[in-house]
């Protein structure tokens, strides 16, 4: 089996797949990659099986030591990866010589990048998945340095040509308002849509803290705690938005003004703190057959 | 019954119920259903999620037939929790209802549970049903480390700590039942709809 040697760890680099959803009654958070189409695309460049484990790396990615030689990838944000000190294409699958560093840098164009390796890492899963969770300590911790990393059996697919990685657009995330719209006045709403927004340095793979104008509330009380899902923007008392991310609490007191749509999600985990945003309203398209 | 749905995104609704129970009963008639990712109950709503881009078709429908349904088959399950009650904040809840630590301690007894939701952390359940006299606010500055088994109440809930978390809730007691153990096939001890007792050693 091949060894992976942890040379360095980087800021926050953890074992991702496609996370626990099912489990958020037991109040245990979905987790998973917070950029699911990289996430799959780093396992299919190198042939792996779609829900494989990958490395997600946060803002400076880590340094890696294969014993044996190794098929590769990274995808997501553009953390200027090099095998032995040459650039790897990002989205492209490279062979890493035995005894060879697979190093990766400050990320650009977003702040998560995804290491895959044909095989995948072999790491115990706890609820059905390798991902680490931040809220929660659940699943493999993040790697720190010295870890020495497993990879998997190899897989009977062979890698797969890279597909264009599509240009992030303009950082617009598409909402639907509510489900507690009804606890802000409208102007809190438009003040939603009109700002743009700043991400917050306290921001993680539980919630994005965002600045800008405080959004005001209308006096209701306490919220009972209900149900939240990954794209819900909480307002706290103190009139601030916090887009919930994957390791998000299950439950929770604030309102939530209104949910970015799922297809948006990748974008807002790829969001680098004192990047700026804005949110649009979304107007689903009318199903085919409504008359 | 009336409910009402709400979007939560647009792979999400929150159904808005009267009370828990009918969250509970709601939530109980949904569980495992294909349609859905997650059934969640809240205090007094039930989060469904589902995978892909169609709304379940007829979802309103199928919330509407669940709320009409009964109770779920099967017998309800009784919990019992014993308790220790020696918690740093015994004598601190006593003096804000104005009874004595040996009344607060059995009125937590007597009083019946139900567990409402699941939420926090992994395994923490929030149990309604205390003695209404018990209701106190959480503590101004939450502890940075409540520790592992804390029996705790805030609010019109009692709950127990399932591991070391930060915690702003008011200590009663602590108990050595594993509320949360992801290695067993029922990872939480508590699910929503569970009666539990607090028993005092």
């Amino acid at each position: 089996m091949n060894e992976v040697a942890v040379v360095r760890a980087g800021a926050l680099t953890t074992f991702q797949d496609c996370g626990r959803p099912g489990f958020a009654h037991l109040g245990v958070p979905p987790s998973g990659a917070a950029d699911p189409p990289a996430f799959r695309l780093a396992n299919r460049i190198v042939g792996n099986a779609a829900d494989a484990a990958v490395l997600e790396a946060t803002l400076i990615g880590p340094a890696l030591r294969f014993a044996r030689p190794a098929l590769v990838a990274v995808t997501g944000a553009d953390a200027g990866a090099t095998i032995a000190g040459h650039p790897l294409e990002r989205g492209r699958a490279a062979e890493v010589p035995a005894g060879v560093v697979l190093e990766l840098g400050g990320c650009r164009e977003g702040v998560r990048a995804y290491i895959s390796v044909r095989g995948g890492f072999a790491v115990d899963a706890t609820l059905g998945s390798r991902s680490h969770d931040l809220l929660t300590g659940l699943g493999p911790p993040p790697l720190r340095e010295g870890d020495l990393l497993h990879v998997g059996t190899e897989p009977a697919r062979p890698p797969q040509r890279a597909e264009i990685v599509p240009a992030r657009g303009e950082p617009t995330l598409f909402v639907v308002p509510g489900p507690r719209d009804d606890w802000f006045p409208s102007e809190a709403l438009a003040a939603l849509t009109e700002t743009t927004w700043r991400v917050a340095a306290a921001s993680n793979r539980i919630g994005m803290r965002l600045e800008g104008p405080a959004l005001a509330r209308l006096d209701r009380g306490e919220l009972l705690s209900e149900g939240l899902v990954t794209g819900a923007i909480q307002v706290t008392s103190g009139g601030r938005p916090i887009v919930l991310g994957p390791d998000h609490p299950t439950t929770g007191g604030y309102p939530v003004i209104a949910v970015v749509v799922a297809r948006d999600l990748p974008l807002a985990g790829q969001l680098a703190p004192g990047s700026s945003l804005r949110f649009a309203e979304y107007h689903a398209a009318p199903k085919p057959g409504n008359v | 019954m009336t409910a009402t749905v709400r979007p939560a995104g647009d792979r999400a609704v929150l159904v808005e119920l009267p009370d828990s129970s009918a969250a509970v009963r709601l939530a109980q008639a949904l569980t495992g259903r294909a349609e859905f990712v997650d059934v969640v109950p809240g205090h007094r709503t039930v989060l469904l999620t589902w995978a892909g881009e169609r709304r379940p078709q007829e979802l309103e429908a199928l919330v509407e037939s669940a709320l009409g349904s009964g109770p779920p088959p099967g017998p309800v399950r009784r919990i019992e929790i014993p308790v220790v009650y020696d918690g740093p904040d015994l004598d601190e809840v006593a003096e804000l209802v104005g009874l004595s630590p040996d009344e607060v301690v059995r009125r937590h007894v007597a009083a019946k549970y139900v567990v409402a939701f699941l939420g926090f952390a992994p395994g923490f359940a929030y149990l309604l049903g205390g003695d209404e006299r018990l209701e106190v606010p959480r503590r101004a500055n939450p502890r940075e480390r409540v520790p592992a088994g804390s029996v705790a109440i805030a609010g019109p809930y009692s709950g127990v700590y399932p591991r070391d978390t930060p915690g702003g809730w008011r200590l009663l007691g602590r108990t050595s039942t594993t509320l949360f153990d992801p290695e067993q096939s029922r990872p939480a001890l508590l699910a929503p709809g569970d009666r539990v007792r607090f028993v005092a050693l």
